[in-house]
């Protein structure tokens, strides 16, 4: 993460050491009020307990069970979240790959032009396209008419990809979706890396007459894993967090993920407490992984 | 540019392969965008614009007539500018600060701008749900220009600086050398070469802020932006406008990004 050392700046350090610390605080202050403060601020309450049910206000009295009634209750939940972006991920990585190679390597030119088309739905609501994808998917919708018309039912049936003749409302579809809603973000980071990769270095290898399996396991395969740790990390972690995918795709049961229970009980059920507690157990957990994560796959460079 | 090399040992059937699942996947991306311009020219029966009916074009001739979605999508865009402004401000200003510049806290200030990337949407929502709570904010239109600044701060410094790290900022030193002030070499060099990391960065922050539900539902009170209404809405209602306003935004962005990547290729070919 260390900055190299540019051209200008010895001369720059000279001349005032003050300007850089002056244009850095107005994001860092706002970054500590805006999203340090508020994290303090659900750490007291996830430690709180609510006197009267019926209303929503709380008192900090280092109330440790807010955090086992989130394994507790709802267990089933973080699992089922965890479950979903796992899959999600590896999908993303499975997709996302093949298409970043193909981009910056078979490309040329028009490397940029199908980079911003991938950006392309970026620009369209997140919402709309999973609604999108819940008209398409449905039982009278156009993807379920095709499988019919060419009679793969059955056999898409015996794979699991269909539960009794349907596509919507299943942990399939749910996935699916996550899957399509976090592909530029697994795409964009592997992109990048696979992009700055030394040509000199494959035709090396070329030259040494190395076949084309060695040279992808041996140089270009090592040389994009930031991409592909990075893109797990912007991939994984929010989609642990979402709903709408759950919400828009997924049956009764799937809808049972962990963001749809912090949200109802901060909304609905005014419960902030126990939705305190909730959010730092998905934190923690989520920290945890990635930090394990990081220990394996082992790279400094994130942003 | 380094010159196409053949390389060899490539194997034309993986190739094809290739070839193959990259075009699947780009199907993949495109298929509900088809969807909702499909759905855009669709005759709509009942309140939900959800199945294929017949086609007209009466969804695009009255495609801005007034209704709750129209009114949630002025919402969202005065959020939008007034977060992105502000964001692209103070994240433009902090990645000109980590990347011109040896800093002695520059990690730290890295670690503040990566974190909020890898936080759950749903955790900040709701950590600032309990700090507007506790302080007894009430929460409304500025309670949301608040939260999409803190989140689009992060991405704005983190694109400027991805953009601006290989910049030669010798030519600022060639400048002052030359006579020129701090403010002329700032106008005259400093914003031509940061100016397009910047609007990059702008453009993608207006993006984050028009389609976020997660956080907004924690902090929006009474107000409703668009995905709001969506998500609130579209159990009711949902017409064609909705459709035939997200595919010009579709059509725009797509024109813009065609036009500025095949500029950009001119560009570069003309550098050689």
């Amino acid at each position: 993460m260390s900055a190299k050392a540019d051209t200008g700046a010895d001369r720059s350090l000279r001349e005032g050491r003050k300007i850089p610390y002056v244009l850095a605080i107005p994001a860092m202050a706002f970054m500590f009020v805006f999203f340090i403060i508020p994290l303090i601020s659900l750490l007291k309450s996830s430690l709180s307990t609510k006197p009267d049910r019926f209303k929503p206000h709380y008192a900090f009295t280092w109330e440790w069970s807010n955090y086992s009634d989130a394994f507790t209750r709802f267990g089933g939940h973080l699992l089922r979240s965890f479950a979903f972006a796992g899959a999600a991920t590896l999908l993303c990585i499975v997709v996302a790959y093949p298409v970043a190679y193909f981009i910056a390597f078979k490309m040329g030119r028009w490397r940029n032009v199908l980079l911003g088309l991938v950006m392309v739905p970026f620009f369209t609501s997140f919402l709309l396209r999973t609604l999108a994808w819940q008209s398409l998917l449905a039982d009278h919708g156009p993807v379920l008419g095709f499988v019919r018309s060419v009679h793969l039912g059955g056999t898409l049936e015996w794979l699991g990809v269909l539960d009794n003749g349907r596509l919507l409302n299943t942990p399939l579809a749910v996935i699916g979706g996550l899957t399509y809603n976090f592909l530029p973000f697994m795409l964009l980071p592997i992109y990048v890396s696979l992009e700055k990769i030394d040509r000199g270095l494959i035709d090396a290898a070329a030259d040494l007459y190395s076949p084309f399996s060695a040279t992808f396991r041996k140089v270009i395969m090592p040389l994009s894993l930031p991409g592909v740790f990075a893109g797990t990390l912007l991939t994984f972690i929010p989609a642990t967090g979402d709903f709408i995918n759950a919400q828009f795709l997924g049956g009764t049961n799937e809808q049972r993920v962990i963001g749809k229970a912090v949200q109802s009980q901060f909304l609905n059920l005014n419960d902030y407490p126990s939705a305190a507690g909730m959010s730092f157990v998905l934190m923690a957990i989520i920290t945890t992984l990635v930090l394990v994560y990081t220990k394996f796959m082992g790279t400094e460079d994130l942003a | 540019m380094s010159a196409r090399t053949n390389r060899a040992g490539r194997r034309p059937w993986g190739s094809y392969v290739l070839y193959g699942v990259a075009g699947l996947a780009f199907v993949y991306l495109f298929v509900p965008l088809f969807r909702i311009v499909q759905l855009s020219f669709n005759v709509q029966k009942g309140k939900k614009n959800t199945s294929w009916n017949g086609f007209t074009l009466d969804n695009w001739a009255n495609a801005f007539k007034s209704s709750n979605y129209i009114d949630a999508l002025k919402e969202s865009l005065k959020v939008a500018l007034w977060a992105c402004s502000l964001a692209t401000v103070i994240g433009a200003l902090v990645a000109i600060a980590i990347t011109r510049y040896k800093l002695k806290g520059g990690t730290f200030i890295n670690l503040m701008l990566v974190i909020p990337l890898t936080t759950p949407e749903i955790v900040m929502g709701a950590s600032l749900f309990t700090l507007f709570f506790n302080e007894g904010v009430s929460r409304g239109f500025w309670t949301i220009v608040i939260a999409h600044t803190m989140f689009c701060v992060s991405f704005v410094a983190l694109t400027v600086k991805a953009r601006i790290r290989g910049l030669d900022w010798s030519l600022e030193d060639a400048a002052s050398d030359l006579g020129a002030g701090p403010l002329r070499t700032f106008r005259k060099i400093t914003l031509p070469i940061i100016t397009p990391g910047i609007a990059a960065a702008f453009l993608l922050s207006i993006a984050l802020s028009i389609d976020d539900y997660i956080i907004t539902s924690f902090v929006a009170g009474g107000v409703k932006t668009l995905p709001r209404q969506i998500f609130d809405g579209e159990k009711i209602e949902l017409p064609a406008q909705v459709h035939v306003i997200a595919s010009m935004i579709m059509f725009v962005a797509i024109a813009i990004i065609l036009v500025s990547s095949i500029a950009g290729n001119r560009r570069k070919a003309h550098l050689g």
